[in-house]
């Protein structure tokens, strides 16, 4: 494998491995399972073509920066003793994606999973394609290109033993790891060759033309869908060996925090660094200016730095710094007051995004009218590994190794700031201690390398520690969602006007208009699939006054929220039971016209051409039928215990989730059961799709029990975890059923990451009503009901 | 000058002793696995045993630990197969891992001195420990699975 390093580096490619950081497989396959080969050798491969087994389909991957890439000489490498070397380009943060899509590959191309070898792609999009991972969608753009480039491979190899054995390449059959020779009856000669001796000359042929690709039938895949492969990384997190962002070392490396402004936008009046350098281990105070000028993007928000021995040294310093800050005008910031201030917006009309039907006759018409408001404070995503880089510039290079979601986007920034060319900058990624959203924003990566360049390139371990994250995030939004719901006598829903008022991500990238953007108000807001002739989405404005950035399922977060409470609501004022409601809402089986729904122009579908994903209202129900029917919904409870249920499409997947509340009689709300369905179309890994699940089903009750973040007078109030709560083992879902709807090829891979989230605080609120009559609006709801 | 053990290995310190265990291991030792988390001791990822316990090294200071014998996750078992750490694996816990060496501690000082916890046992053992991506169900079951045998 080194040697092909050392080629490609003489051929002026990127090197596509950094030994310091990058982990080799464990190749783990699960208790139980025999190994991949036994069951598969014997049979020949009923290999077919494209518009059978691997229809193509466009993605929003083709649209993203730098699009993708399927080109087998860039993700696969092949060694003289057999051993292949797959490169995975995107971010692991504990979806498993590092693990699912190298497997999609080694599945195509035939290779022995135990054989295989993982190699984390620094940031280079030209070369590997986007490598932005979020929004859900690592499986979903690039399991096309995965299988291309594995069935691509497999048939270089299958070529090349035909050359060395003089037949036509259709005798020769790729299968777990050598190429076997076929008789003219298509029967195996007994002879084979394995990968190993077929690798050079493999790899020395040109990639086969896309049309002329065959691939495995679905019921010859031997990874993919099974559910029997361990994470790579499996072992070395057991014993402590996984590289994280903090672990890397490098000859004479020193170790920084910084002290930055509480309150956006704040800039240093003065400062005193004399105590700190008393500190034993501090060796230098360094300022490092912010960025002012709107927008800042993810400019780094400027502060003092203290470089040291060791991290406590430097955090000793900076205790000891004393810095005068001018505020700017964001001192004025109180949650309080702000969220008063969002509701009387809610109440008045604002700027409308989609408009169906007539709903102010609807409204005028209307028999009676359920409304219901629903507030969220911001959230942080505060993943359990602080945000940290390290940086090293020598001989007019540099070089950061850091825990991000994006390195590319990460290495243009970073290129800028230092004013090198981009050629000169490698971003090393390792893994991440979870991300959430905040880890694909890079101002602690450039404040890491502006630190090094003040030290002439020393390098520099820039470490973010607890309060750091809590209180200089790129907060998940403040929110007001109102909803007002038209009912005719007969109890009929005849319209629906939804108001939401929340500062947009939108002013960390251009001027605030206090109005959100396509993405946001595409996120379970305009796109709400109820067969309701009367549908108005409004706007109201709201501005920014801290950094606001994506958080986990961003505003589905909020939007699943208020739309699943609101409709178990109306339930509940007419007396029908809000399973039974909430599949008659959706309506009866179509995909929703957007143009004929009254959507606006341009309505975001997760970046998806929406022919190819469309909202299906048949998935929808299929998913509140299997969780409701999986939990037992309408089953007798005991007192002070109750069902909840809510359904939510997100990033081209579709979740029901029904919770189980139990209330103490002290009010602590526990949830002892969870019964979650997911239809995520075609997918690779049901392992790492029901960890998901089980995940989003905690950090779901976070967001619905414990986690808030306010402010007053421009500052977070929060600090750590013991003052920014999260779900922990003392109350936590019990027991969480995964039920994931199987699909074939054709019903197109969803995302998996974020869209377990939405739907659990809304069933939680539900469940927590069915158990006390209690109806409960606003996020963080509280451990206890009072 | 405190001196210690540390994975069976003598240390003396001669720097500021009032630097905490998490700080020593990890920025002068080099021992990565034991993780930063909150530095107030309320995640539980920094957690590492002081002669068998338990503690949160990022509260204690090498002068509390002086002539005392401390293991980080990677003294546990010399394969990384103490039972705990084979629980794991067969349960599949981690997602993002970066927590897994404190719970993974929390768990083995558990079972050391309670070989057949009760459900509520097991919780109170491992609430002081935060997961971010909400592994919980399979810590559980995991913890279960080691003190039974693996």
């Amino acid at each position: 494998m080194l040697q092909y390093l050392k080629a490609e580096a003489d051929r002026g490619r990127t090197p596509v491995i950094d030994a310091e950081i990058s982990n080799v497989s464990r190749r783990g396959l699960l208790t139980g399972i025999l190994g991949v080969g036994a069951f598969v050798l014997s049979v020949r491969l009923s290999l077919v073509d494209a518009k059978e087994a691997h229809k193509p389909y466009p993605t929003g991957g083709l649209k993203m920066p730098d699009g993708v890439v399927a080109d087998p000489h860039v993700f696969i490498a092949i060694a003289p003793n057999g051993d292949v070397s797959i490169v995975t380009h995107r971010s692991e943060m504990g979806t498993g994606i590092r693990t699912s899509l190298p497997m999609v590959v080694a599945d195509e191309m035939c290779a022995d999973w135990s054989r295989v070898h993982l190699v984390q792609a620094p940031g280079d999009e030209p070369r590997y394609g986007n490598q932005d991972t979020d929004g859900s969608r690592s499986m979903r753009h690039f399991i096309q290109p995965m299988r291309q480039c594995g069935a691509a491979m497999r048939q270089m190899l299958e070529t090349a033993a035909a050359a060395k054995w003089n037949v036509d390449p259709a005798m020769c059959q790729a299968r777990n790891h050598e190429v076997v020779l076929l008789d003219n009856e298509k029967k195996e000669t007994g002879k084979v060759l394995p990968f190993g001796e077929l690798a050079q000359a493999a790899m020395a042929l040109p990639v086969p033309a896309v049309e002329t690709i065959l691939y495995k039938s679905p019921d010859e895949f031997t990874l993919m869908g099974k559910g029997e492969v361990q994470i790579a990384d499996l072992h070395n997190i057991t014993v402590g060996k996984a590289g994280y962002g903090a672990d890397v070392r490098l000859p004479g490396m020193k170790f920084a925090v910084m002290a930055r402004p509480a309150v956006l936008g704040g800039r240093i009046k003065s400062y005193d660094a004399s105590a700190a350098l008393k500190v034993p281990g501090v060796h230098s105070v360094q300022e490092i200016a912010g960025v002012f000028a709107v927008p800042r993007k993810f400019a780094q928000l400027g502060g003092i730095a203290v470089v040291a021995d060791s991290t406590y040294a430097a955090m000793q310093g900076r205790d000891a710094l004393t810095i005068e800050w001018e505020d700017g005008p964001n001192v004025s910031y109180n949650s309080d007051s702000f969220t008063k201030e969002m509701s009387e917006t809610a109440a008045k009309p604002g700027k409308v995004l989609r408009n169906q039907g007539d709903p102010d006759a609807a409204f005028a018409a209307s028999k009676d009218i359920v409304t219901a408001e629903y507030h969220s404070q911001h959230l942080v995503q505060a993943p359990m590994e602080p945000l940290v880089a390290i940086a090293r510039i020598a001989d007019g290079k540099a070089e950061i190794w850091s825990c991000v979601q994006s390195p590319y986007g990460a290495r243009k920034d970073i290129a800028e700031a230092l004013k090198m060319p981009i050629e000169n900058v490698t971003v090393h990624v390792s893994l991440l201690g979870g991300g959430f959203g905040r880890k694909s924003k890079w101002d602690f990566m450039l404040e890491a390398a502006l630190l090094s360049q003040k030290l002439d390139g020393a390098p520099v371990l820039l470490q973010w520690t607890r309060e750091d994250d809590i209180q200089h995030s790129f907060y998940h939004t403040t929110s007001v969602e109102r909803i007002d719901v038209a009912l005719d006598d007969k109890g009929k829903v005849t319209g629906w006007r939804h108001r939401t008022v929340a500062p947009s991500i939108v002013s960390t990238f251009k001027q605030d208009d206090g109005y959100q953007f396509p993405i946001e108000y595409g996120m379970g807001f305009v796109d709400v699939p109820f067969d309701v002739p009367n549908v108005r989405c409004e706007n109201g404005q709201a501005m920014a006054h801290t950094r606001i950035g994506w958080f986990r399922s961003v505003s589905n977060v909020q939007r699943a929220f208020a739309v699943q409470s609101a409709v178990a609501e109306v339930a509940h004022k007419i007396g029908r039971d809000p399973k039974d409601f909430l599949l008659e809402l959706i309506g009866p089986d179509r995909h929703i016209d957007p143009k004929a729904s009254g959507f606006p122009d341009d309505f975001w579908n997760y970046g998806e051409p929406y022919e190819e994903f469309p909202i299906n209202t048949a998935r929808l129900k299929n998913v509140v039928r299997v969780a409701a029917e999986k939990a037992g919904w309408g089953k007798t409870l005991p007192a002070r215990e109750g069902m909840g249920i809510a359904a939510h499409r997100s990033f081209a997947s579709y979740v029901a989730s029904v919770v189980h509340v139990k209330i103490d009689d002290d009010g602590t709300i526990r949830v002892p059961h969870v019964t979650s369905a997911i239809d995520c179309g075609f997918h690779v890994n049901p392992e790492r799709i029901r960890s998901q699940m089980e995940g989003a089903a905690v950090m779901g009750m976070s967001n619905a029990l414990y986690s808030g973040i306010t402010f007053k007078n421009g500052a977070v109030q929060q600090s750590n975890y013991f003052d920014y709560n999260v779900t922990r083992m003392s109350n936590y879902p019990q027991k969480v059923d995964v039920h994931i709807i199987e699909a074939p090829w054709g019903v197109h891979a969803g995302g998996v990451g974020e869209p377990g989230v939405p739907p659990f605080a809304p069933a939680l609120a539900n469940a927590i009503f069915a158990a006390s009559g209690k109806r409960l609006r606003n996020l963080p709801m509280g451990e206890k009901l009072a | 000058m405190p001196s210690l053990t540390i994975n069976g290995e003598a240390h003396e310190f001669n720097g500021d002793p009032n630097m905490p265990l998490l700080w020593y291991v990890r920025d002068m030792l080099n021992l990565t696995g034991t993780k930063f988390g909150c530095g107030a001791g309320v995640c539980g990822a920094c957690t590492v045993h002081v002669d068998g316990v338990a503690v949160r090294s990022c509260q204690v200071p090498l002068t509390e630990v002086a002539g005392k014998s401390v293991t980080t996750i990677e003294g546990l078992s010399p394969e990384g197969d103490h039972e705990v750490q084979k629980a794991w694996r067969k349960v599949n816990v981690p997602q993002c891992g970066f927590c897994q060496a404190g719970q993974i501690m929390q768990a083995a000082s558990l079972l050391a001195k309670n070989r057949a916890p009760s459900d509520a046992e097991i919780v109170e053992a491992m609430s002081g420990n935060i997961c971010r991506c909400g592994c919980y169900q399979r810590i559980h079951e995991a913890v279960r699975l080691a003190a039974g045998g693996v």
